[in-house]
């Protein structure tokens, strides 16, 4: 690896259960290296920021995104394997925000590999309890009054926020709309 | 028990020993169902090699933050597994 995360106590302990898993000849180095691969080959946040563009420029394709999110990152040809994707709308006074209190369960092909704060014990336990405080630690201020919503995910029911398109957009097409989502946007730590 | 959108539910306060995805800080709060979320294994059992596990439908439960904490306008959706649950009438 050489990444310089060798050292982490995660990496240890994982390096350790693989090697169990290997020796105790359940798993071989290749059948953990494919399942990893097939994970994350095609696991991007661009895959999100393409239904969110779709949806911000076609409301019926935003309607079925919010009936049936797995059915909708499906016709994009984006898998969700073994959990139903919930998507959830902002909009003018309403902000949602996605947390796992309980370990670190996410939407990995539309967002790509989770970042390092969505496992914190700091972000999973302070999410819940006050939202406006961590997304003000976000750069996030919204207005007053704005009814905010967290939605704890468990590894069978995910959750994707599709941001409120923002204003002066109108007219661009999806891969412009595209460009302007963020990951944190589809967690919700970010307004786009 | 099949429970429509706007049911008030208690997540039950009892502490199993093994392994559960119902939260410590829900338990013993009352909320309300927002929708079911599928049908998907007790977690419970998965964890304790049961096997088959139990099949229960799971339910978004809406707690307000004032609840939860003793503060806080938000709310937090939870997604809980039926025998989690019981009605808080």
């Amino acid at each position: 690896m050489g990444t310089g995360h060798d050292d982490a106590p995660s990496a240890v302990r994982v390096r350790r259960l693989e090697e169990r898993l290997i020796g105790a000849g359940l798993a071989t180095d290749a059948e953990l290296e494919a399942v990893l691969a097939g994970l994350y080959r095609n696991a991007s946040p661009l895959n999100g920021a393409r239904m969110v563009a779709r949806a911000w420029a076609d409301r019926h394709y935003a309607q079925r995104l919010l009936a049936d999110g797995n059915a909708a990152a499906a016709e994009l040809g984006f898998g969700t394997p073994g959990y139903r994707l919930k998507v959830v709308a902002n909009s003018p006074g309403r902000h949602n925000l996605v947390v796992c209190t309980l370990c670190s369960c996410y939407p990995v092909s539309l967002l790509g590999p989770s970042p390092s704060w969505y496992k914190s014990l700091a972000y999973r336990s302070r999410a819940v309890r006050e939202p406006l405080a961590v997304l003000g630690e976000f750069g996030l201020a919204l207005p007053p009054g704005t009814e905010i919503t967290v939605w704890d995910a468990s590894a069978e029911n995910r959750y994707l926020v599709l941001p409120a398109r923002p204003p002066g957009t109108g007219g661009r097409a999806e891969p412009a709309l595209a460009a302007l989502v963020t990951r944190d946007g589809l967690i919700g730590t970010a307004a786009v | 028990m099949s429970l429509p959108p706007g049911t008030r539910v208690r997540a039950r306060l009892a502490d199993p020993d093994h392994h559960t995805r119902l939260p410590r800080y829900v338990r013993g709060h009352t909320g309300e169902i927002i929708e079911a979320a599928g049908e998907w294994p007790l977690p419970d059992d998965v964890a304790r090699g049961i096997s088959p596990p139990r099949a229960e439908t799971v339910y978004s439960v809406r707690f307000p933050a004032a609840a939860l904490w003793g503060q806080g306008t938000h709310h937090v959706v939870v997604d809980l597994w039926e025998s989690y649950l019981e009605e808080a009438g």
